[in-house]
This record gives C-alpha cells, sequence and structure tokens, in this order.
C-alpha cells in the first residue's frame, strides 16, 4: 500500500516525462531530487528566486501522481487553528442551544456530541494528513519564509510524525504520508532543523534553450519568433542589474501579453509599452527606458540568431 | 565505494558543510535506488542529500568534481588542499590575530601597562567615564577608548519592539473564544473572559557605517561600536562602505574583538576610500535588501554625509531605503560640533527622507541614541510624504 506515491515512477527519466507531459520542463537535478524525495519519503525544500518556477512543481507533479494538491500559503502570525485545524464555535453554540431545548442535557454525551468530526473545520495540514481519493496528497507549503519561528517549530513535528493530536477528539494518523513540498523565497534563512528533514534542491533561473522551451509549451499561441526573441530579451535582461529580476512567470506573462496584444514580433516601441509587465520596480522601468532599451534589444536578437543559426 | 564515501563526507565537514552520519546513511539508501552507472545522477543525489543551504553548493561541486574525477579510485591529494583553501582561510582570518597598523598602539601600551586590561571588567567606577562621555571620538588616546568599549558594551541596545501578526494568550483586545468556548464546556459557565494580545519582539536592526577617508578619526570607534551591537543583539547585520558595500556581520560575530578587527579590516577593499553612499545604497537595495530590510527593521545609517557621488542617486537611494524600513537614523560624528550644518549637496538632498539626525560623536550621544532606540514604538508612525522628484530640494539649501 505504502508503494503508490514512492513507486510511482519507475526512473528519472520516466518522471521527467510525466512532468514534461504537464507542462513542467525539469532539469536532471530536480527530477533525481523529486524522485528520491518521493521514494525515500522525504519532504522536499525548493529554495530559489521568485517566479522561477517553484510551485508550479506542486502543481505539476500532483497531476503528474493523478492525486490532489492541497496548499498552504504561508504568512507571518499563521498558527495552527488557521494550518491545521479549528472547531466550529457558532455551529457548537447553536447545536448546544438546540440540544438544551429539546431534552434534558447528558453532559458526557452532549460533549462528545459537540466535540466529533462534523464540528471540525479541516485546514490544509488535516486535509493532506486525510488524504483523498484514496491516495496521498500532494502537500504544499508555500513560502515557508513568511511564516514566523514558531511556525516552523510545529511544522517540524508534524514533518517527522506525519499525525496530529487533537485534544478532544484524539489522534489523527496520516495512512500514508503526503507528498509534501515547500518552497522559500529565501527573504529570511529557514531553520536547519527543519532543513535537516528535507531533501534540497536550489532552483536557478532555466537557460535561453530550457526557458525558450518553457515559453513554446506555455504559450502555444505565440509565434516561433516571438518566443526566441521573448526569451531573448528576458535572459538578457537577467544580466543587467536590477532590483526585481524578472522571473519565468514574467517571461510567461509577457508572451501571453504581446500575443494578446496581436505582436508577432518585437520593437523597441512594442518593448516600452508593454515594460511594466516584466519589471515591477520603477527604478528599474526607468533605468532600461530609452537608450539603454536599443542596446538591450540589439544584444538579445543577436542571441536569438545565434542560438537559432 | 563505501569507505569512499565515508572519506567524502569527512571532506565535506572539512570545507565547513555540515554533513550528519543521518544524511551520510540516507545517500547510502538513495544510491540504491538510482543508477550508481550515471554520474550526473549519483551527484544530483548526494547534492540534494548533502547540502541545505545555496553558499554551500559551488563549494560541493568543486569537491565533488576533486574526489568522484575517476569514480573515486583514485584522487590527487592536491586537488583536496586546494578546494580548502579559499574556506579554510576564512578560519585562519579568525584566528591569527594581526593588528592592523592603527591598533599598535593599544596593543603596545596594553602590554605595558597590565592593569588596562581590567577596565572591560565592571569594576570600572564611573568617573572616568564621566571625564569622556562628551569627548570627541577623534581625540580619544588608546586607555579613552577601552573605557569607551567598556561603557558601550554595558549600554542597553535594544532597538524597541515591533507587534507581529501573532495571537498569545495575554491581556489584550480580542476575547479567546477557543478558551472561553474550552471553560464553558468543562465548567458549565462563563466565568471570565480570556483575552488575546499580539505577540511582540525585538526588531532586527541594520547597521551601515561609513569608513571612507573623511571618516578615518571615527572608524575605530565605529568598529567597537558595530562589535558591541553585533554581540548584543540576535539580528543585526552590519555593513561598512566607501565606495563599495561590504557585509562584516559574519566577521564581527568573532568572539575578540581583536579577532573581529582583523578579520573585518581584511575583508573590506576600499578603506578610507572615497565616498559614493548611493552606490553603496544601490548595492544594499539590489543585493541584500530581499533578506535583511523588512518593515520592521531599524536602520543606523552612519557617516559624515561628505559624498562624491550624484546627489540626486543618493537621494533616491535614501528615499528608497526609508520606504524599505520602519525607521531610519542618520548618525553623523559632526551634527554637534561648532557652527556645524548640514549643508553638503548630498545631504540636503537626502535628510527629508532620513527619520532621525542625531549626533555620534560623544559616548554621551551613543547612550543617548541607545535611550533613543528604546522610546520606537511598537507601531509604525506616519511619515511625511516627499515627492522624490522634486528637484527643489537639492537645488535650494535652508538657511
Amino acid at each position: 500500500m505504502h508503494e503508490t506515491a514512492a513507486g510511482a515512477f519507475q526512473s528519472i527519466d520516466d518522471l521527467q516525462q510525466r512532468l514534461a507531459r504537464h507542462s513542467y520542463i525539469a532539469e536532471r537535478g530536480l527530477a533525481v531530487s523529486i524522485f528520491l524525495a518521493l521514494s525515500l519519503r522525504r519532504p522536499l525544500f525548493l529554495e530559489g528566486e521568485a517566479g522561477v518556477g517553484k510551485t508550479a512543481v506542486a502543481k505539476a507533479l500532483a497531476a503528474a501522481l493523478d492525486t490532489e494538491l492541497i496548499r498552504l500559503q504561508c504568512y507571518e502570525g499563521l498558527d495552527i487553528h488557521h494550518a491545521l485545524y479549528e472547531w466550529d464555535y457558532a455551529r457548537q453554540l447553536l447545536e448546544l442551544r438546540l440540544l438544551e431545548a429539546t431534552r434534558a442535557i447528558d453532559r458526557p454525551e452532549a460533549r462528545r456530541e459537540i466535540f466529533s468530526e462534523n464540528f471540525l473545520i479541516k485546514r490544509p495540514l488535516l486535509k493532506a494528513l486525510e488524504g483523498a481519493k484514496g491516495r496521498p496528497p500532494v502537500l504544499l507549503i508555500d513560502e515557508i519564509d513568511r511564516a514566523d519561528e514558531e511556525f516552523e517549530g510545529f511544522l517540524l513535528e508534524l514533518l517527522s510524525e506525519f499525525q496530529v493530536t487533537i485534544p478532544e477528539l484524539g489522534t489523527i494518523r496520516a495512512v500514508e504520508a503526503p507528498v509534501v513540498i515547500l518552497t522559500s523565497n529565501r527573504t529570511r534563512e529557514v531553520h536547519d532543523a527543519l532543513k535537516r528533514r528535507c531533501l534540497y534542491q536550489w532552483i536557478d533561473y532555466p537557460t535561453f534553450d530550457k526557458e525558450l522551451a518553457i515559453v513554446e509549451q506555455r504559450v502555444p499561441d505565440a509565434s516561433a519568433r516571438l518566443v526566441e526573441q521573448v526569451t531573448a530579451v528576458i535572459q538578457e535582461l537577467r544580466t543587467v542589474e536590477l532590483y526585481k529580476v524578472p522571473g519565468v512567470s514574467e517571461t510567461l506573462d509577457w508572451a501571453a501579453a504581446l500575443v494578446a496584444l496581436g505582436r508577432e514580433s518585437l520593437n523597441a516601441e512594442t518593448v516600452e509599452e508593454t515594460l511594466g509587465v516584466i519589471l515591477k520596480a520603477r527604478e528599474d522601468v526607468e533605468a532600461i527606458r530609452g537608450e539603454r532599451l536599443g542596446g538591450l534589444l540589439s544584444r538579445a536578437m543577436l542571441r536569438g540568431v545565434r542560438k537559432s543559426g | 565505494m563505501l569507505a569512499n564515501l565515508l572519506v567524502f563526507g569527512r571532506l565535506l565537514r572539512s570545507l565547513g558543510l555540515d554533513v550528519t552520519i543521518g544524511q551520510m546513511l540516507d545517500v547510502v539508501q538513495a544510491l540504491g535506488r538510482v543508477d550508481i552507472g550515471r554520474r550526473s545522477d549519483v551527484y544530483h543525489t548526494m547534492r540534494t542529500l548533502l547540502v541545505r543551504r545555496r553558499e554551500h553548493l559551488t563549494l560541493f561541486d568543486a569537491a565533488f568534481d576533486a574526489f568522484w574525477q575517476d569514480h573515486g579510485e583514485r584522487w590527487g591529494r592536491r586537488d583536496l588542499r586546494s578546494i580548502g583553501e579559499p574556506r579554510g582561510s576564512v578560519k585562519v582570518q579568525i584566528d591569527v590575530v594581526t593588528p592592523e597598523a592603527d591598533d599598535r598602539p593599544s596593543e603596545a601600551e596594553a602590554d605595558a601597562d597590565q592593569s588596562l586590561e581590567l577596565p572591560e571588567a565592571p569594576i570600572q567606577t564611573s568617573s572616568p567615564i564621566e571625564a569622556i562621555r562628551n569627548q570627541d571620538f577623534a581625540d580619544f588616546t588608546p586607555d579613552e577608548l577601552a573605557q569607551a568599549r567598556a561603557a558601550l558594551a554595558r549600554l542597553d541596545w535594544d532597538p524597541g519592539q515591533r507587534r507581529t501578526r501573532r495571537w498569545v494568550a495575554g491581556h489584550g483586545a480580542r476575547i479567546d473564544l477557543r478558551r472561553a468556548w474550552r471553560q464553558t464546556v468543562r465548567t458549565g459557565e462563563i466565568v471570565h473572559l480570556p483575552q488575546r494580545a499580539r505577540l511582540t519582539r525585538p526588531r532586527p536592526l541594520v547597521l551601515l557605517c561609513d569608513v571612507s577617508g573623511s571618516m578615518e578619526r571615527y572608524s575605530r570607534m565605529l568598529l567597537h561600536f558595530a562589535y558591541t551591537l553585533t554581540r548584543a543583539r540576535d539580528r543585526v547585520e552590519a555593513f561598512l562602505f566607501s565606495t563599495r558595500l561590504t557585509r562584516v556581520t559574519t566577521q564581527l560575530r568573532a568572539n575578540r574583538i581583536d579577532d573581529a578587527v582583523a578579520a573585518v579590516a581584511r575583508s573590506v577593499p576600499d578603506w578610507s576610500g572615497g565616498t559614493r553612499i548611493g552606490d553603496a545604497l544601490k548595492t544594499l537595495h539590489q543585493r541584500w535588501a530581499r533578506s535583511i530590510l523588512r518593515g520592521e527593521t531599524v536602520v543606523l545609517l552612519v557617516s559624515d554625509g561628505w559624498d562624491r557621488g550624484d546627489p540626486a542617486e543618493l537621494r533616491d537611494q535614501v528615499a528608497r531605503l526609508q520606504r524599505s524600513c520602519y525607521r531610519l537614523i542618520w548618525l553623523s560624528p559632526l551634527v554637534g560640533t561648532a557652527d556645524y550644518a548640514p549643508l553638503t549637496r548630498g545631504l540636503v538632498a537626502a535628510l527629508p527622507f532620513v527619520d532621525d539626525f542625531l549626533p555620534a560623536r560623544t559616548l554621551g550621544n551613543l547612550e543617548d541614541l541607545a535611550r533613543h532606540l528604546s522610546t520606537l514604538q511598537p507601531r509604525r508612525q506616519p511619515r511625511r510624504q516627499f515627492v522624490s522628484g522634486l528637484r527643489s530640494v537639492a537645488a535650494s539649501p535652508a538657511g
């Protein structure tokens, strides 16, 4: 029974191909990490700049495993009542009133009734433990660096045991541990104890060829020429000193935006009009606009020609 | 294979990676599941299991290449040593004490007069401190410097508390429904309403110190200041700059101040150079801001404001800095000296975007600063809005 997630892929190549079928092109290193995370049943810790496709990995993996994706978005102050479970006080009170009205209250009986699963609000982590569809889900704990240390400590416990104790209900244990993926944008260093439980993978910005393939796959309506130019410009932009470097998600947004505008290829004017899609800091837009844009474009075009020739 | 693996683990440990036995066992287990014939898979397997920090990735790569070049059969000792070097030298920097030229007098005098080692201990009477409290740092003798250092260390550096988003049991604004309900079920009635309050935490601090030529007379005291601050609190980041920005947080965490100072001196490439505050801040924004500057941070910028860069650039960078922190405090050793007015073009442009402009010339000033820091509110005070594109600010200095 335990082999469903662990043995889902025959080999690393198989995993890579099946992720590709769900529009995710994984580098070998990432594929090895995912494969091992599944077969060793350990959480996978993904770090990388914003927009390199950390969240997309989890989505593609859930699709490839044909299972549910449960996502927990982290934020400061996130506590067990929002991550794990919460009692539905309003309904509990109402129920108590009803019980009072209909018959004399038998205290232990009422207590059992009110603190039953019916009144439990299940948050992502509890859902992940219980699983659905009869197979373990993919649990995505997104941007763990936004949560605070207290939550990390709690997570540490959960990830090692895959069980939780609800005082009124008892212990809930995962039939089969979910596939856990944690992501971090590295706005702070996550505690080592948590990382120690996980496999670690740093996701870098993709190379020209990989990014080209990603854009081709995710924005199929874009012309080959446009895809190539867009990718080249973004790659070129990443070599410039910027406050906020565009990620792959910006590349995809940009390509989609240009398609929506009906553009077949790039020129200085088009780039200038749509600069806001890829550069999100006013200082960056100002730095790139104007004469630097021309130089950037011609360098990007050269690269495109070189690569395709 | 196994023996080689263990040697490889030891090599990684010697390079500063924190590799545990448990991790090595994981590797053994994992290698059973991938194709060992494929070198890249073996590489990625070890990488994902043994590395936990981005900084260690390149170190690991070098070690892996050197170690497993002939499938682990043979490996040259020379290669191994050469990988160890860049990392090893960091340790050496901390271990070996080589005082800087300008530190020598104090060392020599310390040797001559044994009693000088003692002032660091709290036996210190208050009168000598009183005498130097209002004395300019630049005029300090080595004895006085040692005393000032001890006095600095005794100050309570508390940059205020910030209100976090986490709720805890306590006397606060909200009713704790969960506990109230529990109580009701247990006792049948509500005796009192439990409450919840926000948890507070000390604010993180970022220290930016100007060590350019014009600040030279103050730089030694500044380093002591940085050292004390870094040691006193957990969440402090320290940077030095003149034309370029250098992060010195790790160097300052050394146990002895002389070690720390020596390590810092070696890592700053442009000591006593010119001043380009704007450029230094730009580097801060692009390379470090995402991980160290948050809305809750208090930033201390120590500089005399003699800037060789473009005033407009300085203004924009300072404005951005202010936007990305809770409070921006500019400390200048010139404030408070006779007929000083902040008239340099850069400073005039930047000052509207500074929350506090305070003196940092004497021990008394730093005591005031410590007091000022501890009065910072847990919640943000509204700031006046400035239009950063307003040229007139830079063009017409007040007065």
